[in-house]
């Protein structure tokens, strides 16, 4: 089997030619063993995801939700995958793929730190020597993570350039791999990327929509009438999409669909991107408030593939933001950009107060505390919960244990209603002298 | 196909600097006194912000060079109030090049290539080639575009008689050779090391094994990536390269420079000085190969 570079107009090879011998090698890997599942991988990959990561998730029926929107909205629980988001699907498929290329070492970028994270805990678990790639920001706002992978024997190297946040992690760790190419796999954390690796991820992410359309037809005998995934480079998206992507229902794919009009009989596919504080660009500064990359980007070439971009007219890349540091990128997966240029997904997006809001509301609704970037879905599902049909499934990419610390300070900057009172917290911490 | 010229008499020195670093002013000061240190041909860089196979020294220059207001429209005001006689090539990553827009034949045709793919004669490869030309460029060197994806800009460089060069790494190997032998014009940038740009104390060991790798290609080799000191472009002149290209070594001078607070008239003087150096180091190496043979 051998695949396609190429997903419409997006993706490609855009890299150094020093790197591309090692994308030549991965790509061929990646057909041996992935798509043809030569000695074995694939079984070696599901038996370790299963007693490792503990899959099958289960897709769980949201009383207090689907109470709230009078609709059937239930929950893929990859929050409660091992390392506590969906990352180790890809991570553990690609540290045990560089195991089988005979790779020795293997680096990562890292935003919010559960990429990191899970990629330090497969090397761990296959042992091999791992080197983690963060910006300054995002160690500061996950201080969690860092000390996880630290803990998992991750050598963990801060990224000083630009705003310190994923774009830079990113380009510091290619520049690693341009160095170290021959021995060194570099585990990237998202579907981006040059091809294969936003082909690959999505296989080892596909996983989550597998199962989630089989349990979704044991659970309610059909197929849902819409899926909802947070999007920052769309790994989670891609893998809750990818068994539902041909459920297109019967009316021909059309692009510009106006929200609100739901396609009957499909599955209607959204991808929710964080709005950041605002929609709007300071070109002069070169600073997007969002990462609404597919909402609001345009095409261009970053991190070695063609897709939709934050960038300015000139072309020069945006720093972008989010109050989650797992949605904050300048860009997004190119077979993602494609299916929303054909009007297969939607592209959404709400803003940093209104995924704080959902943040608390799953909390305290569900007793299910999401990351910050899994609560960006559910900030969609509250505002436009009227408008996606019956049935519903939101991918919970991850737990917020995580991001306690950014809660804790963001909801003290705002008043919002679903939000506990923490007095008890600062009184305590006042008699310590905090 | 013009750059061969550069390259028929003696070694050829290529030094790079980035457009803009870290002002309008000095960097042309410094450009000029590259020429008068010996230049044969200059690579100016034209900042991207992500540039991603550069070291910390080159990623310092371009965050200069856009901090002081360097943009694609500028950087070809920059090439054409420029007063040197060596050719100019420019060296910088694709979205650049992807997302140009002419500023003339740009604005009309703007709205109907927002439908396609963004390659059309107003935006894109066609459009920034057709610019750089205007400016007086007469070659590309696109750090991320391998031969693969790289159709339209070598279309558009053969229509306005540009030249572009490859970068051949350590690894590239077998069939990847075949399809950058057959699209590569002016000469081969022949990378003496894995790993990003920066100057470095010795030369690497597999300067000859990439060297030997080009051997019969028909155009110049220029070998780049760590080369600091007239002693390592005499190495790798007698190695065998028709070329040496230095970047974060001059950089280096810059940076000091403007960290320092020195004037650009002494920096400019250092610059030469250390141009000088390559050149006559390129030079040295060139008798000591021609020696060898005979
Ligand atoms: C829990 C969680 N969800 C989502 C994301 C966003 O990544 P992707 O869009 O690739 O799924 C991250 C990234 O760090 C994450 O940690």
């Amino acid at each position: 089997m051998s695949t396609d570079k190429t997903f419409g107009d997006y993706g490609g090879q855009y890299v150094p030619e020093s790197l591309m011998p090692a994308i030549e090698e991965l790509t061929d890997a990646y057909e041996r063993y992935v798509l043809d599942d030569e000695d074995g991988f694939m079984d070696e990959f599901r038996r370790r995801l299963a007693d490792f990561g503990g899959r099958p998730l289960p897709l769980q029926h949201a009383e207090s939700l689907s109470a709230r929107y009078d609709t059937a909205v239930y929950l893929k629980r990859e929050d409660l995958l091992h390392g506590g988001a969906h990352k180790l699907n890809n991570a553990l498929g690609q540290v045990l793929l560089a195991k089988y290329m005979g790779k020795e070492r293997i680096i990562a970028e890292t935003g919010a730190g559960q990429h990191g994270t899970a990629t330090a805990m497969a090397a761990a678990h296959l042992d091999m020597p791992c080197e983690i790639y963060m910006g300054e920001t995002d160690i500061r706002r996950q201080r969690p993570n860092v000390f996880r992978m630290r803990t998992n024997g991750a050598e963990v190297t801060p990224v000083t350039t630009g705003r310190g946040t994923l774009k830079e992690a990113i380009s510091e760790t290619m520049r690693d791999w341009a160095t170290t190419v021959e021995t060194t796999h570099y585990v990237i954390g998202s579907v981006v990327g040059p091809a294969p690796f936003p082909a690959m991820v999505r296989d080892f992410q596909a996983v989550i929509s597998e199962e989630a359309r089989e349990q979704a037809i044991e659970k309610e005998g059909r197929l849902p009438d819409a899926v909802l995934a947070c999007a920052g480079g769309g790994s989670n998206t891609m893998g809750t999409f990818a068994h539902f992507v041909d459920d297109d229902g019967a009316e021909p794919r059309s692009a510009g669909r106006s929200s609100g009009q739901r396609r009957r009989d499909g599955v209607d596919l959204y991808a929710v991107e964080a709005g950041g504080s605002s929609l709007s660009v300071d070109e002069e500064e070169g600073v997007a408030p969002n990462s609404a990359s597919l909402s609001t980007g345009d095409e261009g070439v970053l991190h070695g593939a063609r897709t939709k971009l934050l960038q300015d007219s000139h072309g020069q890349i945006m720093e972008s933001h989010s109050v989650s540091a797992g949605l904050d990128y300048a860009g997004v997966g190119p077979e993602l950009a494609h299916l929303v240029d054909e009007g297969r997904v939607e592209a959404v997006n709400v803003d940093d107060d209104s995924a704080l809001a959902a943040f608390h509301r799953l909390s305290r609704d569900e007793g299910v505390i999401p990351a910050l970037e899994t609560a960006h879905a559910f900030g969609y599902l509250e505002e436009h919960h009227d408008e996606l049909g019956d049935f519903v499934v939101v991918n919970v990419s991850g737990r917020g244990d995580k991001d306690l610390e950014t809660v804790l300070e963001e909801t003290e900057k705002r008043d919002l209603d679903v939000a506990p009172d923490i007095s008890v917290l600062r009184s305590a911490a006042g008699e310590e002298g905090m | 196909m013009a750059l061969e010229r550069v390259f028929a008499d003696e070694p050829a020195f290529v030094p790079y600097v980035a457009a803009g670093d870290p002002s309008d002013e000095a960097s042309i000061e410094y450009v000029e006194a590259l020429e008068r240190g010996g230049a044969d041909v200059v690579e100016l860089g034209l900042p991207f912000s992500e540039p991603i196979a550069e070291g910390s020294t080159i990623q310092g220059a371009v965050a200069r060079a856009l901090e002081a207001g360097m943009t694609p429209q500028r950087y070809f005001e920059f090439v054409e109030e420029l007063d040197v006689d060596v050719p100019l090539v420019c060296m910088t990553y694709y979205n650049l090049v992807y997302q140009y827009e002419h500023p003339e034949t740009g604005e009309s045709e703007a709205v109907a290539s927002e439908a396609t793919s963004g390659e059309t004669a107003s935006r894109g490869p066609r459009a920034f080639v057709e610019r750089a030309a205007e400016a007086g460029i007469e070659g590309f060197v696109v750090v991320d575009l391998p031969a693969e994806e790289a159709g339209p800009l070598r279309a558009a460089c053969d229509d306005f008689g540009c030249d572009l060069v490859f970068v051949i790494a350590p690894t590239t190997k077998g069939e990847r050779l075949g399809s950058m032998r057959e699209q590569v014009s002016g000469y081969v940038y022949v990378q003496a090391r894995l790993g990003v740009t920066g100057a470095r104390e010795d030369v690497s060991d597999r300067t000859e094994q990439s060297l030997a790798r080009v051997a019969d290609w028909d155009v110049p080799k220029a070998v780049g990536f760590g080369i600091k000191t007239g002693a390592h472009a005499e190495r790798i002149i007698a190695a065998g390269a028709d070329g040496v290209i230095v970047g974060s070594a001059l950089v280096d001078i810059i940076a000091e420079g403007h960290e320092d607070g020195a004037d650009t008239v002494a920096v400019a003087d250092r610059l030469e000085a250390k141009a000088r150096e390559l050149k006559e180091g390129a030079l040295t190496g060139a008798r000591r190969a021609g020696a060898e043979t005979r």
